[in-house]
């Protein structure tokens, strides 16, 4: 990738918490404009990541660097805009007063109106945060985190908690800023979420990035199609097939996993004339998720 | 290609940095004074005992009572802003992600403790007017404008050094636990100090370490101030400011330490 654009980057960095390795020579660069979503299992490393990108900690080796400087140092972290997720706001602090007082510390914040209105959360200034309900709370940390016009917004499960419609608005909220110029790095355990935003997806487990590349060249790294039929046909039988990886049965329905469906679907049609219902996928990102973390547990294990 | 984005960083004028400071100043103070929780046993309890045992039944201990008691229930009225204000709120705060939240943004150094600070001086200049109000024109003292100023100013500062105690205790103990051990310091603290009796009337052992105390030294320096004191100044404001800078000093090291 190109360095000219490079914003954030972590290099061969390694951090011990005592004795558990949080991240074990991690590489990770950040580009201007782009939103990447970093995925991993709890305790892969992915706050700690994060964490050093926000200079809340210091690395025990390696270099991490945000715009070319240090983290921990503070002008460097005014063309940053955050989002913790653990993050509990004073609950008599009205969202106005909230936005006003984030928007102090940025040499030239939005204009707080123009950013309650893109978080949506225009109706809400005047309102307490802890009189609000858990997915306003996240709208409201949104705009926050926009209020100093960031090049760079970490966002952590922005949307924990919030319905469908939330959600999509949400998305769309992130969609300006990234059409703004800024970039993000988001961790979320919705993998749709990453799928609907992310131009990269970083996968990280035990504490280095095992797999890197676009939703689409993520979900191509697994060949795997799922097929869901109704069918009289024993699981068992089935998964004794050539070519099937796996077999769920549920209610009276086969789940089955493979990497040649064709072949699957014409010997499913021939045993089960009755056979109804049927659907193939392509795997989604959840799947190819579980593949990687899977794979590279395997090879951890054969090293 | 850094140097581009090393020149390209946004210059904050000096008057936005301190325009920030005072952001985090007003934040705090208005979100305490919305939180009945904090501030009705804040200004109560010194006030109502003081209503008590000073305006109502004092002057069955003598025509200096309410005077007497103005000092040491001023001094107690001091006490909780300072370790409850600060060192419980910062406790519960480092627990609950919001001390993260700041540290991650470009909050200028020390706003969020200065924040504290300023909160902690209007709520204690709140409960000297409270306290002054009550003695003057209900417990029937008289005192000279000087006088009720020097008191008003001691008061207010004197919440410096329990600031700075709830501080330190806070890098000690975070989250739920914080509540109880500065109720721990702050009950025996001020029976100790010689707030609800006299120290005259207390054991040799105890009146002989009462000097280790903050609280004795506030409560010598607030009798002093209302005209019962024993003319010894500067030890007790050397003793405060002494503790003071120790307890900032310690908390400071372990804050960087452990965040």
């Amino acid at each position: 990738m190109n360095e000219d654009t490079r914003i954030a980057r972590l290099s061969g960095v390694r951090k011990r918490y005592g004795t558990i390795v949080a991240l074990d020579g991690i590489d990770l660069d950040i580009h201007r404009g782009e939103l990447v979503a970093l995925l991993g299992p709890n305790g892969a490393g992915k706050s700690t990541s994060i964490g050093l990108l926000l200079g809340l900690q210091r690395a025990d080796e390696g270099d991490v660097t945000l715009f070319g400087g240090d983290p921990q140092d503070i002008a460097t972290r005014r063309r940053i805009g955050v989002m913790l997720q653990a993050a509990t706001l004073p609950a008599t602090l009205k969202i106005g007063e909230l936005l006003r007082l984030t928007a102090s510390y940025y040499p030239a914040p939005r204009d707080l109106a123009e950013c309650a209105g893109i978080a949506g959360v225009t109706d809400l200034l005047g309102r307490r945060y802890g009189d609000l309900s858990g997915g306003q709370q996240r709208r409201a940390q949104f705009a926050m985190a926009i209020v100093g016009r960031p090049d760079l917004l970490f966002l952590d499960e922005p949307t924990v908690g919030m319905d469908i419609d939330a959600r999509q608005s949400l998305w769309a909220a992130i969609r300006r800023m990234l059409h703004e110029g800024c970039a993000v790095v988001l961790t979320t355990h919705y993998l749709e979420e990453a799928e609907a935003l992310a131009d990269r997806v970083c996968v990280i487990a035990k504490g280095r990035v095992v797999s890197q590349g676009s939703v689409d060249a993520l979900r191509a790294h697994v060949a795997l199609r799922r097929i869901r039929c109704v069918t009289t046909l024993e699981a068992g039988t089935v998964a004794a097939w050539p070519d099937v990886v796996k077999v769920d049965a549920q209610q009276g329905r086969l789940a089955i996993a493979t990497p040649r469906a064709e072949a699957v679907v014409r010997r499913l049609l021939e045993a089960d004339p009755a056979l109804a219902d049927l659907e193939v996928q392509r795997a989604g990102l959840a799947e190819a998720f579980q593949e990687i973390t899977r794979e590279s547990a395997i090879v951890e294990e054969a090293a | 290609m850094t140097t581009i984005d090393r020149i390209a960083h946004p210059v904050m004028r000096p008057a936005r940095v301190v325009a920030a400071y005072v952001e985090e100043a007003r934040a705090e103070c208005l979100r305490y004074l919305r939180n009945p929780g904090f501030l009705l046993p804040t200004l109560l309890f010194p006030s109502v005992f003081y209503l008590m045992f000073g305006v109502f039944l004092g002057h069955a201990n003598g025509p200096d009572a309410p005077k007497y008691l103005l000092a040491s229930y001023g001094t107690f009225g001091v006490m909780a802003p300072g370790l409850f204000g600060f060192g419980v709120s910062l406790a519960l705060e480092r627990d609950t992600g919001l001390l993260t939240l700041k540290r991650a943004l470009p909050m200028p150094p020390g706003a969020y403790l200065l924040g504290k600070m300023c909160m902690a001086l209007l709520v204690v200049a709140i409960v000297a007017i409270i306290m002054l109000c009550l003695a003057l024109f209900l417990g029937g003292v008289h005192l000279p404008p000087s006088r009720i100023a020097t008191f008003f100013v001691l008061e207010v500062l004197g919440v410096l050094p329990f600031a700075a105690l709830g501080l330190f205790i806070a890098t000690l103990v975070k989250g739920q636990g914080a509540p109880g051990v500065v109720n721990l310091v702050y009950l025996p603290m001020a029976f100790l100090s010689g707030l609800w009796f006299p120290l005259s009337i207390m054991p040799g052992f105890l009146q002989a370490i009462a000097p280790l105390w903050p609280a004795y030294h506030l409560n010598r320096l607030a009798l002093g101030a209302v005209g019962l004191g024993d003319g010894v100044v500067w030890t007790h404001v050397a003793a405060l400011a002494g503790y003071t800078v120790a307890f900032v000093l310690i908390a400071a090291r372990r804050l960087r330490r452990h965040g």
